[in-house]
């Protein structure tokens, strides 16, 4: 059975979502770092989305670089920032530098009897950059889908129209 | 936040493209409030305040009633609604997500195993 995912904004400025893996910490560490693991999960097929490249250079200080097509963007979006800290197999905190009020994101993996206990925080640096995130649809990690989702809704709007 | 160039649909977003606009948004995010007021508010004219809640109201994010000589404006429902419905599918993208991190976690597991009886452990 999986297990539940659960998205809350937690303040003015902050977005957390939890979640348990049936397995070690050391194993969801590594699929979030080795990015030929990363990129068979972070973009899920049923977004209609398709990446078109991946670099991680997991590491402290170390930079990311993503970058994503659509049917409905005529140019490629690429998402990008720096890890701020990389601590294995607990801890992994970056930017989201695409925009200029990105929030930084902190990703926590403890382990419970063999299990891993998941928290990621989303923070940003003010509440109107949520806000704002939210009345135009994106957000650091999840801006390509969302923007486009809304994109799509739009075109669908405007072609009924 | 992501531009994305070029696309007809630029416009729709132009309306949270203002700062003014933005400003609006978050002063009736407080209380509802007459055209007079904003535009005192954000040291405009009347006329200039008009438009930029035309703009707003276009796009759904602004309803206003006119009672009497006054103007009225305040948080259109889309506004209201966008927290909740944006908040669904930011769980369901990370729910799909986790999906496959799932199955990848569960593969490296079945490794680790394999290599651990290789190695006699």
């Amino acid at each position: 059975m999986k297990n539940p995912t659960t998205v809350e904004r937690t303040s003015d400025r902050e977005l957390t979502v939890t979640r348990t893996f049936n397995g070690p910490p050391h194993i969801v560490f590594e699929a979030w770092t080795r990015p030929e693991l990363f990129q068979r999960w972070w973009v899920p097929a049923s977004i209609g989305i398709s990446l078109v490249s991946c670099e991680l250079d997991a590491r402290t200080g170390g930079t990311y670089r993503l970058v994503f097509s659509h049917p409905a963007s005529e140019e490629p979006v690429a998402f990008f920032g720096r890890y701020l800290e990389v601590t294995p197999p607990s801890r992994i905190v970056w930017t989201n530098e695409e925009g200029a009020d990105g929030p930084v994101t902190t990703v926590t993996l403890e382990e419970n009897e063999g299990r891993t206990l998941l928290v990621l925080r989303e923070v940003y640096p003010s509440k109107a950059a949520l806000d704002d995130a939210i009345a135009t649809g994106s957000t650091g990690t999840s801006a390509a889908s969302e923007q486009f989702e809304q994109l799509d809704e739009l075109l669908a709007t405007l072609v009924k129209s | 936040m992501v531009q994305l160039q070029r696309s007809p649909l630029d416009a729709s977003f132009a309306a949270l493209a203002d700062p003014t606009r933005r400003g609006v948004l978050e002063r009736l995010g407080r209380a509802d409030a007459s055209i007079t007021e904003l535009a005192d508010q954000f040291r405009m004219t009347l006329t200039g305040m008009k438009k930029h809640v035309g703009v707003l109201e276009q796009a759904g994010l602004v309803t206003t009633e006119k009672v009497g000589r006054v103007r009225t404006c305040r948080l259109g429902e889309r506004r209201l609604e966008e927290e909740a419905a944006w908040i669904r599918r930011y769980h369901q993208l990370w729910e799909s997500r986790f999906d496959e991190l799932d199955r990848i976690v569960e593969e490296l597991k079945r490794e680790q195993r394999v290599h651990r009886k290789r190695n006699g452990k």
